[in-house]
């Protein structure tokens, strides 16, 4: 019991930053879980990694006029996404390229953008500081952030569920009732955003995508309703968290990778184990029934 | 209710799909729109719901919403590996009630569980519609246009990939749309069916080759000047003047 405790608990009770780190975690995990699973009930898994990409330039200029300060490179951040996926969005609207493909090249146009401004101006070790974070060092305001963004994220999301869940299963449904699935859409793209800028002081702009997807995809193996998945992928996220920062903790490791690799463990072994879509219960031969 | 379609041109990069259609369907009947592959079948039912503008000419819904509008797409594009139950599906036919926030009233409910046992699927309302069969789910979808409650309900190519039996249920539900003087406009390739269901027949391709009472549109000379006609289709094909020549008449 007492083993448990320093394994655990303490942790926590004897470190502040680990108190405000835990405290960043479960508020990110909140947010970013349904944003995940959405990015995935609408074939977007991709897109995520996209956009955290197209954070950084934003990021970059907030930091070349303000320093390491989290509301610049934050509201850099989050204009540059923003933009990318605008930009990208009306692309394939008006032109022959496809969504998928014109968010390819506006992310890979700001990454490199991004990285130019960071190692111009800025030292490699603050470069490395915006590409990785470190969930360790967030601040009372860094937290406030994140925390607001959680709230707004789930507030939006339960207002908007009904129709933006229509638009990922029957868009053709939506459109010929006479609702406009885009305003939606791009409501869904603006939190998706706003989640990348909260992840990325914690856990970094190329991390931050980590938390969103592994647990949404890892969600898909065990539920078998939307709501279920809901809550799975908050749960996943939730955990992945706690047991990330435990282990950065107890083997002197990185924080932001701890975690997305704890993370990625779950969503290994839930392939194997999971009984909705694991490799292990499909090989268990259960014979057929009557009818 | 009545839909007139007066002038209408419809076209993709410049070549029409539909063109210079004009007629009435008969409201509250049953009209099949049949012709070769090409002829803009599917082009009209999405004017009329609003998804294609035309180049030219409109469609009239009489004073009808969109949201009055029972739309089936050929093919529905739905994403049926998402876990959404099948009576769930059904309920958002009543969509014009609770919108896009709106909660969903007892009687919605209630609506959605008899168009379920109406198409013969009562027991399934739990069930993820990914576990259903094709035939299963284009019930479900015939029931979810029930629930909408629409008097203009539009189909486009119900039966493709669907047996008989299923086919035959889901026609004794278009007769019953029309006993309850609901407007279908369906999309159809099985003359056979159209013979025994449908009352009136638009015969298409690009242009009118027959529009009225199905004995009269489906004969044997009008199904050949139908395939003659779509085989045109040339790149270079010159502006079209036919509006240009209306204009002039018009003018004193």
């Amino acid at each position: 019991m007492n083993e448990l405790y320093t394994l655990l608990v303490q942790p926590f009770i004897e470190f502040g930053f680990m108190r405000r780190g835990l405290v960043g975690c479960l508020a990110l995990a909140l947010g970013c879980g349904p944003i995940g699973l959405f990015l995935v009930m609408r074939r977007m898994s991709l897109m995520g990694d996209a956009l955290s990409h197209a954070v950084l330039p934003g990021a970059a200029i907030g930091f070349i006029f303000a320093g390491l300060s989290l509301p610049a490179m934050g509201l850099g951040g989050f204009v540059a996404g923003i933009s990318v996926a605008l930009i990208a969005g009306l692309v394939s609207r008006f032109t022959s390229v496809r969504e998928d493909a014109s968010f390819a090249a506006f992310y890979l146009l700001a990454l490199s953008v991004g990285v130019l401004l960071v190692s111009k101006y800025g030292s490699n070790v603050d470069l490395i500081h915006i590409l990785f974070g470190t969930v360790l060092a967030v601040d009372d305001a860094a937290l406030l952030l994140v925390a607001s963004i959680a709230s707004l994220t789930l507030l939006t999301l339960a207002v908007i569920y009904r129709p933006l869940l229509l638009e990922s299963y029957d868009p053709a449904f939506l459109q010929s009732v006479g609702a406009s699935g885009g305003a939606y859409h791009l409501i869904f793209l603006v939190l998706v955003v706003l989640n990348l800028v909260a992840g990325f002081q914690a856990l970094g702009t190329l991390m931050a995508v980590g938390l969103m997807m592994l647990p949404a995809i890892t969600a898909r193996l065990w539920a078998q309703s939307v709501g279920g998945m809901l809550l799975t992928a908050i749960a996943l996220a939730l955990s992945s968290g706690l047991g990330g920062l435990l282990c950065s903790y107890h083997f002197d490791l990185p924080s932001g990778p701890a975690i997305i690799l704890f993370a990625g463990s779950l969503y290994l072994l839930s392939l194997l184990f999971a009984p909705a879509g694991g490799v292990l219960p499909r090989l268990i031969r259960q014979r057929h029934l009557a009818h | 209710m009545s839909v007139r379609l007066s002038n209408l041109t419809v076209s993709y990069r410049r070549h029409p799909a539909v063109h210079h259609v004009s007629g009435e369907f008969a409201a509250g009947q049953a009209t099949a729109i049949v012709g070769p592959n090409g002829a803009g079948k599917s082009t009209i039912l999405k004017t009329m719901i609003g998804a294609l503008r035309p180049d030219a000419g409109r469609v009239e819904l009489g004073g009808v919403s969109r949201q009055h509008i029972a739309y089936l797409p050929q093919a529905a594009q739905i994403d049926r590996s998402l876990p959404v139950s099948v009576l769930d599906t059904v309920l958002t036919g009543a969509w014009r009630h609770m919108g896009a926030f709106g909660a969903a009233r007892a009687q919605d409910w209630q609506a959605a569980q008899d168009a379920l046992a109406a198409v013969g699927l009562g027991e399934f309302a739990q069930r993820p519609v990914s576990a259903l069969s094709a035939g299963q789910f284009q019930r479900v979808l015939f029931a979810r246009i029930m629930v909408q409650d629409a008097p203009l309900i539009l189909l486009d190519e119900p039966f493709t990939a669907i047996d008989a039996r299923t086919t035959h249920d889901l026609l004794a539900l278009v007769r019953r749309w029309q006993a309850e003087q609901r407007t279908v406009i369906a999309v159809l390739h099985d003359f056979a069916q159209v013979r025994e269901y449908f009352p009136h027949t638009l015969l298409l391709s690009r242009e009118v080759v027959a529009w009225g009472p199905t004995a009269e549109v489906l004969t044997e000379a009008n199904l050949q000047r139908a395939s003659a006609n779509v085989a045109h289709w040339h790149e270079q094909a010159p502006v079209c003047r036919v509006d240009d020549a209306a204009a002039q008449e018009a003018q004193p």
